[in-house]
């Protein structure tokens, strides 16, 4: 089932004239009402009239959160105050706070946006939608509402927080989805079982849409088996719009992008330049619909690749890979570039343990050292130390020769690694020196 | 076989008096315990009334708790009565993982023995006058 079946399906050369189209309008919106586009262009030499191909966009300067904290809060505005209905702010935990406003019909495309993935797990106007996303400055919450709402679901605003009468409602008001981060969702599964239910089986809830943190396949696999359900991966970023950029369909080989709102590229994050589609790179944004804050070339640091191969599902959007890392959580350890996604690769690969895991930094003289807390499967053997032992062994060497650093295996008590209500922290730095 | 209740632990302070707390607090007693430790975690191996119930009691409070058949077999308080025991099992090539023992009076001891590669072990150290403990006589099953 589509949500918006004429555009969802249009014809590839069709949908490419109509993203030129718009982006020669968000090109010379950007131009005629933001300085700092009026600016940067003006740098590069360049005009909005110079666009005359969707290839020609790779002349035009790239916008970095930077340049969005530069702004704050309300210098990428590109509407007059009484257009804006609503703002949004990333947390500013890793520095100045970046703000986004939205007009009605910046706020009317993001509904629509999240409908489609609503649609994707087959839900309809008749359906239960959960919303365990916090609400509030962080776009998760209202994001996933607003896509219940354009669809006509009833929608169920929890919020985050509370997880046994989260479970006490899922039940009693037979929720058909649930919209949380992946680590909630465990978080509701796991309480839901720990009180005695089978959710896989009691419960009407037969899909999840889940976003905003990233998520190994063992998780999703976890969270598929104890809910019983479809999972969908939803993409989004505050600075683009907030969830429903790019969502994952039944086919789950990746996530189709809004392409009528959103135009993607991947670049090299060395060279700047484009990638073919298939190579992995620097996701890269520009806005086709935005009337509040229009975005040129937003480089937002997550790492993916673009999957152009025709969808099973019938939708002519392109699809993304699901996200490998950041280009700026990546780790370097005893001067080894290590992404956090790599260890969870490892770990997958041992049934024995759980899916859950946290790495610790701690700094040993002039050396890093790495410690990851890991929990084993409740069925596992651990009567037996020479078992324990054998698989920290064998959990090092596969780490070691992976990734060339060595790891200090610690298999800690289960509920040790804090199972978060928004995004879990899997790594702790504590060296001297690093950022907090 | 008999049922021995096993607990993962950190190896941290205090770890193991909350663990003994939530069997007592489950109203049950406790008879034997054995540690194993490690440098990061250690394993708790005890004999306890009701030992699923103890199992289920920890594992309600978070603890990773399981139920583990060993052997338990009574040996007498005289020179050698451990060393006949083993050097028999030895005969049967059944390994020993760990054992440990418990005194029940001054007569005799109970050793318990986690042990791998052999059947019906039970049933030949009874034919070879050894005196298997049924779970009755180590702790109360209901």
């Amino acid at each position: 089932m589509y949500y918006q079946p004429d555009i969802e399906t249009m014809p590839r050369e069709q949908l490419r004239d109509l993203q030129l189209e718009r982006m020669k309008k968000t090109l010379s919106r950007a131009c005629g009402n933001v300085e700092f586009y009026r600016r940067s262009f003006k740098e590069a030499g360049l005009e909005p009239g110079d666009l005359k191909s969707l290839d020609d966009l790779a002349r035009f300067p790239f916008v970095v959160k930077q340049d969005m904290r530069d702004a704050y809060p309300f210098g990428l505005f590109a509407v007059p105050k009484g257009d804006v209905v609503r703002i949004h702010a990333s947390s500013g935990t890793t520095g100045q706070a970046t703000v986004v406003g939205y007009t009605a019909e910046d706020l009317r495309n993001w509904g629509d946006c999240f409908a489609r993935g609503i649609c994707m797990v087959g839900g309809d106007s008749t359906s239960t939608i959960q919303v365990s996303y916090g609400y509030g400055l962080f776009t998760g919450g209202l994001g996933a509402h607003a896509g219940g709402e354009a669809l006509g679901c009833s929608v169920v605003p929890t919020s985050s927080g509370n997880t046994r009468r989260q479970i006490q409602m899922m039940r009693d008001l037979g929720t058909d989805i649930l919209a949380c981060t992946p680590s909630y969702a465990l978080l509701i599964a796991d309480t839901a079982i720990e009180m005695g239910y089978d959710p896989a089986t009691e419960f009407k809830i037969s899909a999840g849409i889940f976003g905003a943190e990233p998520a190994s396949e063992s998780l999703r696999e976890d969270i598929r088996k104890k809910l019983g359900i479809q999972y969908c991966d939803v993409y989004g970023l505050s600075e683009v719009m907030g969830p429903g950029v790019a969502m994952e369909c039944a086919e789950s080989k990746g996530l189709h992008l809004a392409e009528d709102h959103f135009y993607a590229e991947i670049i090299d994050p060395e060279t700047l330049l484009p990638v073919p589609d298939g190579t992995y790179g620097e996701l890269v944004f520009t806005t086709l619909t935005r009337a509040c804050c229009p975005l040129v070339r937003y480089r937002t640091r997550d790492i993916t690749r673009i999957l152009s191969e025709q969808c099973a599902c019938g939708r002519t959007h392109r699809k993304i890979d699901r996200i490998v890392g950041r280009t700026d959580d990546m780790l370097i350890l005893r001067g080894v570039n290590v992404f956090p996604s790599q260890i969870e690769q490892v770990i997958v690969g041992f049934p024995e343990i759980a899916a859950q895991y946290q790495i610790i930094l701690t700094s040993k003289g002039p050396l890093d050292r790495v410690e990851l807390d890991v929990e084993t499967v409740p069925e596992f053997p651990f009567d037996e130390i020479r078992r324990l032992e054998g698989l920290k062994r064998r959990l090092a060497s596969e780490l070691k020769s992976n990734l060339q650093i060595a790891v200090d295996i610690k298999i800690v008590e289960p509920k040790t690694i804090e199972r978060g209500e928004g995004k879990a922290k899997r790594i702790i730095d504590l060296r001297e020196g690093s950022r907090a | 076989m008999i049922s021995q209740l096993t607990v993962f632990l950190e190896n941290e302070k205090g770890r193991l008096a909350a663990a003994c707390r939530v069997v007592s607090d489950a109203g049950i007693d406790m008879h034997a315990l054995n540690l194993a430790d490690t440098a990061d975690f250690g394993v708790a191996r005890m004999l306890t009334d009701t030992p699923e119930a103890a199992a289920k009691a920890l594992r309600e409070r978070g603890y990773r708790a399981t139920v583990t058949p060993v052997l338990g077999v009574r040996v007498p308080n005289v020179a050698g009565g451990l060393a006949a025991l083993l050097e028999f099992l030895d005969d049967q090539d059944a390994n020993i993982e760990y054992g440990y023992c418990f005194s029940a009076n001054d007569g005799y001891a109970v050793d318990v023995l986690k042990v791998e590669g052999s059947d019906d072990l039970e049933q030949k150290l009874s034919d070879a006058g050894f005196q298997p403990v049924a779970p009755q006589d180590v702790y109360r099953i209901g």
